[in-house]
């Protein structure tokens, strides 16, 4: 699980782990056990989804490696970064939310400059930073306009782009288009794409849905519920450029089928033989 | 795999209805309240004539006008006086309350510790108290501030608490997680979110600022130079001057309607481009 997987070495200069959680468990104060003995090393330019079902900890997950919420055990390091008095890499860190979680007083200039306002940079000297990662989501054009006037992946567009602002290493998503109509959510999963070939960042990327993780990654966590814990953790490869085309042929119907197998197990539905994956 | 819901992906509108339209429904919406005030006012005159009411129990409009004018010199300095309290309690209430509401919410046993206090000074009938403000004030101005202050105060403290405290627990995360202070966390998310809990407070503060200057004055019988329309009438009714009643009425309604259309005013310039309580809704 730790070893950096041979079959899609990462770039030369990002092969570092960028992150290593190991044995973390988490139980809250409820008494529920979220997660238990997670350990994962994530690699530089690593693009990595935690699949799983409701309840396998898989968010928990993703907010602990954020510094949201400690950990009841288990360390977690980051060997390749600068470390804050909070013990989390100072900056290198992104997150957006399930839903845009944007500021409805502030435009969306306002919104996407809010992190560098809160480290003390002045509006001017951000100001390039702040249009390059609107143009990067596709949003130059609405640098004045509330969140109310924009459509719920517009509204997306912008929690992204504020993400990336900071251009951070690691972006970590928590189930970020389970909101979103199909066609919306097949966009921004070729932007993200595109985002991630083009700034060599890091991501993990929480979802419940097999052909999300299956389209999206280079490697697969699979969750298990009861108590949250890590079920499977492979790579996945593809020969072809992920895009429209990729999404009808036959090895991403392949992956996809090995992806929901996995999933299944994990949930622990009895599959009898030649039974068929949906 | 769900089903493909066609959707196109960015229908926005930033312009809006168009100015002439705005322009139009905004004339009639002022133009019709004004003639059904106008028609109840010839009714009010007619009646008054018809029926032959005497003065000291009805007067009509044209004698309630006609008292307006003559009695300015003693209804203008009331009214001075009368706004200046509501005003000054209502500027002290805001400060106060904000500055309250934030020092609670930043630990709950702060909160846990100083609600109540807050909740009875509330709960208890300013006119009840008065008395006692009137005793312990050096004059009795102080002492209708006291109250109006006390009465406005509350609505924004209680408002404004709700806004502290109901702020997107998300964003408060993302604060978290980008690193923000106490106080920026304060400045730029739980300030900016409380606005419209904040401008509801200004709202019922302002309305209630009025009511307790003129309930306060009441209650404290103040005479002379130094007074406020509430004394003067009370001064008219013993007098049986029924029309500069009615004027020194008036003229405090006008007040009220006043600081009405300012509060709702600075609560449209703070929400309007972003708040769904000032948008109008189009289907």
């Amino acid at each position: 699980m730790a070893e950096i997987d041979p079959i899609t070495p990462p770039p030369p200069k990002q092969r570092r782990a960028l992150l290593v959680m190991k044995d973390v468990s988490k139980v809250f104060s409820s008494g529920t056990v979220a997660l238990t003995d997670m350990s994962l090393t994530v690699n530089g330019g690593e693009f990595v989804s935690l699949l799983g079902p409701s309840g396998c900890g898989k968010s928990t997950a993703l907010r602990i490696i954020a510094g949201l919420g400690d950990t009841t055990s288990g360390t977690i390091d980051w060997p390749s970064s600068r470390i804050n008095s909070k013990g989390l890499p100072d900056g290198d860190i992104s997150f957006v939310f399930q839903e845009p979680t944007l500021m409805p007083w502030a435009t969306v200039f306002g919104n996407v400059y809010l992190p560098l306002k809160l480290r003390g940079i002045s509006k001017a000297a951000a100001r390039a930073d702040i249009l390059a990662a609107l143009d990067s989501v596709g949003l130059k054009d609405f640098v004045d306009a509330y969140p109310r006037e924009l459509s719920g992946g517009m509204k997306m567009r912008v929690s992204i782009a504020r993400a990336l602002v900071t251009k951070p290493r690691l972006l970590l998503m928590d189930e970020p288009f389970a909101a979103l109509d199909e066609i919306t959510r097949q966009k921004l999963n070729d932007d993200v794409l595109r985002l991630w070939r083009e700034t060599g960042i890091t991501v993990i990327f929480v979802t419940h849905s097999v052909f999300e993780s299956a389209y999206l990654s280079n490697r697969i966590i699979v969750m298990k519920a009861r108590p949250g814990r890590v079920h499977d953790d492979f790579p996945l490869v593809t020969s072809a450029e992920r895009g429209l085309q990729y999404r009808t042929s036959e090895e991403y119907r392949a992956t996809c089928d090995k992806v929901s197998r996995s999933l299944i197990e994990a949930i622990g539905f009895p599959l009898a033989d030649g039974m068929e994956l949906h | 795999m769900s089903t493909l819901t066609p959707v196109s992906p960015t229908p926005v509108s930033r312009s809006g209805p168009s100015f002439a339209s705005i322009y139009g429904e905004t004339l009639l919406k002022i133009l019709v309240p004004i003639l059904v005030v106008c028609t109840l006012l010839v009714i009010w005159q007619v009646g008054v004539w018809v029926s032959g009411v005497p003065q000291y129990i009805l007067p009509g409009p044209i004698a309630i006008a006609g008292a307006l004018i003559k009695d300015w010199g003693t209804l203008s300095p009331a009214l001075w006086v009368t706004t200046k309290i509501t005003l000054m309690s209502l500027g002290l209430a805001l400060l106060g309350g904000v500055g309250i509401a934030v020092a609670l919410v930043q630990s709950k046993w702060i909160e846990i510790a100083f609600y109540p206090i807050t909740v009875i000074l509330q709960v208890t009938p300013i006119v009840a108290i008065a008395p006692l403000i009137l005793i312990y004030s050096p004059s009795t101005q102080v002492a209708l501030l006291i109250c109006a202050f006390l009465v406005a105060f509350f609505p924004i403290l209680s408002n404004m608490v709700q806004g502290l405290k109901s702020v997107d627990h998300n964003l408060l995360n993302l604060f978290d997680l980008y690193g923000a202070s106490r106080w920026q966390t304060l400045l730029y998310l739980k300030l900016p979110a409380s606005l419209p809990y904040f401008m509801t407070g200004l709202r019922i503060g302002g309305g209630l600022a009025l009511i307790a200057a003129v309930v306060a004055e009441f209650a404290a019988g103040s005479a002379g130079a130094g007074s406020g329309l509430a004394f003067r009438l009370l001064e008219a009714q013993f007098r049986l001057n029924i029309p500069r009643l009615f004027a020194a009425l008036f003229l405090l309604s006008c007040l009220g309607v006043v600081i009405f259309a300012i509060t709702s005013f600075i609560s449209w310039l703070a929400l309007h481009r972003w708040h769904e309580s000032s948008l109008k809704r189009e289907n």
